[in-house]
């Protein structure tokens, strides 16, 4: 048995992993529910994303300008894929939807890696995440609290978005019977690239903010994307707070399996997605009969 | 692709072909840039791409998670020959394709329970499991990142006679003499029952659910069968490069076999083999020129994303449909020309309207489910849609060998309780007995088996089989039950099966389009298809909805003629709006109106019904709330 400060150590790392999860599922998940499409390019956006960090820090000596003008990036990358690639595959099957973006996946992965080659590149700490925080007994990383406080800041932004706002209602009524949506009138394709467009921010933010913390490689994106998949199936097919939930849960069950064994880590993760499919298929916040 | 066999040297053209090029390959192929140990290599991955063209291909699941079974199967036999707990490398092969089909086996059990997208999602993600676990729980017994180095190679014979198959050309023949009884046993999965009924779970997964086959265990058994190949795969891969490497369990792994298929072609068996030997020629190849050395999964994933857009068969899908096409065009012209014939003359020339009675016989014998009277009865069925109740307890009985029909307005709940009868919409509440055996929470194949079977309101084909494949499918579901695993029988071998299709057939007008595909059918001929499906599973009790919809009078008078021929033999159920018809043809009648009974009895009776009247009538008599 851990000691409890090990345990609540790792129950902060998992906030950390679980806040980063619960962003980078948000985008695959309105994506998923609105338009219908499992992007397979999501992991590669991820690392997409952590290279625009470490090319825009080069530029410019502040973080916050760096991840302003990288968010404009994603934004205009997000428009282009969908104008150019993804809307043609609405009408298409499900798996050709699939391999269209996992074949985006990996030209994006490989002009990374041919315009910075294979090795990892190291992200700096803002100079306001420097250091580590007293917290009582713990002492944990600045930078990591500041992401968990960021990271909910911006699942808070997304959530006022999709339930405060017209566009919010138009993609939430999206998710639940897109047909519906354009019969009533509504310009449904532009709703779709708008939503593609936040989703590939939502990734790329989500990349750029945890680059500083982790080797920047262009496969960083692969297994947070299997990851991100089972936050999906666990929270429910499309649903934004099932995402944010199911982000959380496998956060900390990650971090807190490795408090007891880290070899199990990951293992435990899948485990609880089987358990989870034979109790309730349909996820957690999702609901029967939906894929 | 996937024709059936004209017997003689013909049937056996692909296998040939495969042969000679395995022949030929080591001669030619190295001018082009392969090297022996190069092709050996394809043909590894052309090893796993035929059980995952059964699985993708064929059945059309995508499997992002094949690396695990590789994997399984590469570790186990490599683990079991390093420690020395098997000699035999022939043994340990077996073992590790055991292993990876039963860790298919497990891993299908939980994804094909989900379909499209989530399918793809948990292969991926039971794919992730087996790579976190071969790295870290099992890293004693796996050499976790290392690897297992020293894994020896086969040997044929024993003692002092004891060839060692070493590096180079003996292992190129032992990997092309398995890869050619690999897909030799392949084409023989694709051409028997259980393929056949596989590519009809990807044309249309409800409808063979609907006439009786169990689409779960068969989803299952392709499943196993891609992950035994696999495991095969992996096995030999340990062998051929002497080391056991962990990447084998990557999401790369799995990656790279799916582009690999969808380059060279899905559902063509050699596609992935192909897609194969384009990737790796790349690789070798574009490394080998100054600059290019990192942009050749560039080049790769470009002409990938090109593929996917625009030519979607693959390289041997697109000369497989090429050639097709060149050779069937005449007779789909001719197939397209009569269509149009008869959409354009409303009517059709092959049916007679008045053509004389004739019992429908059919080969297939229908088991005896009991002699009761009644063949079937609804005893106070309801189903509610929130506070709509759609059906709101209805009771009534169809005696055995009667046409039976359902009447009432639009929205009076027909196709609802329709549903309820074959269990396709279970109840919210009362039961539906068959012969006296409840089929209400038994489901639609499981009722389908015991002889209900449904034609639909919208028809429920497979659109790009032909007439006859069609009605194999339904044809078989009852003759093999719900699960077989006939995987080496040809799908046209059974004879009752043939036969009933021949009857079925003609009492379908439909023995000269016997081999067109059904999307090619003029509507009415779909139709007839979509009747004649239900009827070739030999159901005791057939249902009919809504059969002569949209149908030109000429073309109703057939099918009526048609369904009165059924209902000499056959207990019918019919709904069905054009009243005439239903006076004409049924015996009894049961009337709905706003998911309630209103009246049961004989067509003289109904017809004189007041109640009955009134509600046809609707407003007329206004004491009906609008």
């Amino acid at each position: 048995m851990p000691s409890w400060p090990v345990l609540i150590s790792q129950a902060f790392n998992g906030l950390a992993l679980g806040t980063l999860l619960a962003l980078v599922s948000s985008g695959l998940t309105i994506i998923l529910g609105t338009l219908g499409v499992l992007n397979f390019a999501h992991g590669a956006l991820f690392a997409v994303g952590a290279y625009a960090a470490f090319v825009l820090l080069q530029y410019t000596s502040s973080f916050v300008l760096a991840i302003v003008v990288g968010c404009g990036f994603m934004l205009v990358l997000g428009f282009l894929l969908e104008r150019i690639i993804i809307r043609y595959f609405y009408d298409r099957p499900h798996e050709d939807q699939i391999l269209v973006t996992y074949g985006v996946g990996i030209v994006l992965v490989e002009c990374v890696r041919a315009a910075f080659g294979g090795n990892a590149q190291r992200v700096p700490v803002p100079s306001w995440g420097q250091g580590a925080t007293q917290m009582g007994f713990l002492i944990y990383p600045t930078y990591r609290l500041q992401l968990i406080a960021i990271i909910a800041g911006l699942l808070l932004s997304l959530y006022l978005v999709l339930y405060r706002t017209s566009m919010g209602l138009v993609v939430r009524a999206g998710i639940e019977n897109p047909g519906m949506v354009g019969i009533l009138g509504i310009n449904v394709r532009r709703a779709f690239l708008l939503v593609f467009a936040i989703g590939v921010v939502a990734v790329g933010l989500a990349g750029m903010l945890y680059a500083p913390v982790v080797a920047v490689t262009p496969d960083m994106g692969a297994n947070f994307m299997a990851q991100s998949f089972v936050v999906i199936v666990l929270g429910g097919l499309g649903s934004f707070p099932g995402a944010v939930i199911g982000g959380l849960i496998a956060g900390e069950i990650i971090s807190l399996t490795s408090a007891f064994n880290s070899s199990y880590s990951e293992v435990m993760l899948y485990a609880l997605m089987a358990v989870l499919l034979i109790m309730r298929p349909q996820g957690l916040f999702g609901s029967e009969g939906r894929a | 692709m996937m024709r059936p066999r004209s017997g003689g040297l013909r049937g056996w053209l692909p296998e040939l072909a495969v042969l000679c090029t395995l022949i030929v390959a080591p001669i030619v192929f190295p001018h082009l840039g392969f090297s022996t140990d190069l092709l050996t290599r394809v043909l590894n991955w052309g090893l796993i791409g035929l059980g995952f063209d059964i699985l993708f291909g064929l059945t059309g699941l995508l499997s992002f998670g094949q690396a695990a079974f590789f994997g399984v199967g590469g570790f186990v036999s490599a683990y079991l020959l390093v420690s020395h707990t098997v000699d035999s490398v022939w043994l340990a092969l077996a073992i590790g394709t055991v292993a990876a089909g039963l860790f298919g086996l497990l891993v299908g059990w939980f994804a094909v329970r989900r379909i499209g997208i989530y399918f793809t999602m948990i292969t991926l993600a039971f794919g992730q499991m087996a790579y976190f676990i071969e790295n870290s729980p099992l890293s004693e017994y796996t050499g976790g990142e290392n690897g297992i180095p020293g894994v020896p190679v086969p040997v044929l014979g024993f003692g002092a006679n004891a060839i060692r198959i070493s590096a180079g050309m003996p292992m190129y023949i032992l990997f092309a003499a398995i890869f050619f009884l690999g897909y030799v046993l392949a084409r023989r999965i694709v051409g028997s029952p259980v393929g056949a009924i596989l590519l009809a779970i990807k044309e249309n997964t409800g409808r063979v659910a609907m006439l009786g086959h169990n689409v779960p265990a068969y989803k299952l058994t392709a499943f196993v069968i891609a992950a035994l190949y696999a495991g095969l795969a992996g096995g030999l891969l340990g062998s051929f490069q002497s080391y056991m490497p962990p990447d084998a369990f990557s999401l790369e792994t799995s990656g790279q076999l799916v582009v690999q298929t969808i380059v060279g072609g899905a559902g063509t068996l050699i596609g992935p083999l192909v897609g194969a030997a384009v990737w790796l020629w790349l690789r070798d190849n574009l490394q080998l020129i100054p600059g290019f050395a990192i942009l050749w999964k560039l080049v790769l994933g470009i002409a990938f994303i090109i593929l996917v857009i625009g030519l979607r068969r693959g390289i041997c899908g697109e000369i497989a449909h090429w050639w097709n096409e060149r050779r069937n065009l005449a007779a789909a012209r001719a197939a397209e020309a009569k269509t149009e014939t008869i959409e354009a003359h409303n009517t059709d020339p092959i049916t007679k309207p008045v053509a004389p009675p004739k019992d429908v016989r059919l080969t297939l014998a229908e088991p005896t489910t009991g002699d009761s009277d009644i063949a079937l009865e609804a005893r106070s069925l309801a189903r509610h849609y929130g506070g709509l109740k759609a059906v709101d307890g209805v009771s009534f009985k169809v005696r055995r060998g009667s046409i039976h029909a359902v009447i009432g307005p639009n929205g009076a709940g027909k196709s609802t309780l329709f549903k309820m009868l074959l269990d396709e919409v279970s109840p919210s509440s009362g039961e539906v007995l068959l012969f006296g055996e409840k089929v209400t929470g038994v489901g639609v194949s499981r009722a389908a088996q015991l002889g209900i079977a449904k034609s639909n309101q919208l028809n429920q084909l497979f659109p790009n089989l032909s007439v006859r494949k069609n009605l194999r499918i339904a044809a078989l579901a009852r003759r093999r039950g719900p699960m077989r695993f006939d995987l080496l029988r040809g799908a046209g071998s059974i004879p009752d099966v043939e036969e009933q299709i021949v009857s079925i057939l003609g009492l379908l007008n439909l023995v000269e389009r016997a081999d067109t595909p059904a999307h090619i059918l003029a509507y009415g001929e779909k139709r007839r298809l979509e009747i004649g499906m239900a009827l070739a599973t030999s159901p005791n009790v057939l249902l009919l909805d809504e059969p002569l919809a949209g149908m030109s009078p000429a073309e109703r008078l057939a099918t009526c003629a048609f369904i009165r021929d059924i209902g000499r033999s056959r207990t019918v159920v019919i709904v069905e709006h054009d009243l005439d018809a239903i006076f004409e043809l049924a015996e009894r009648i049961t009337v709905l109106y706003e998911g309630r009974l209103l009246a049961d009895g004989t067509a003289d009776e109904i017809r004189r019904n007041p109640a009955v009247q009134d509600a046809y009538l609707g407003g007329l008599h206004a004491h009906e709330p609008a």
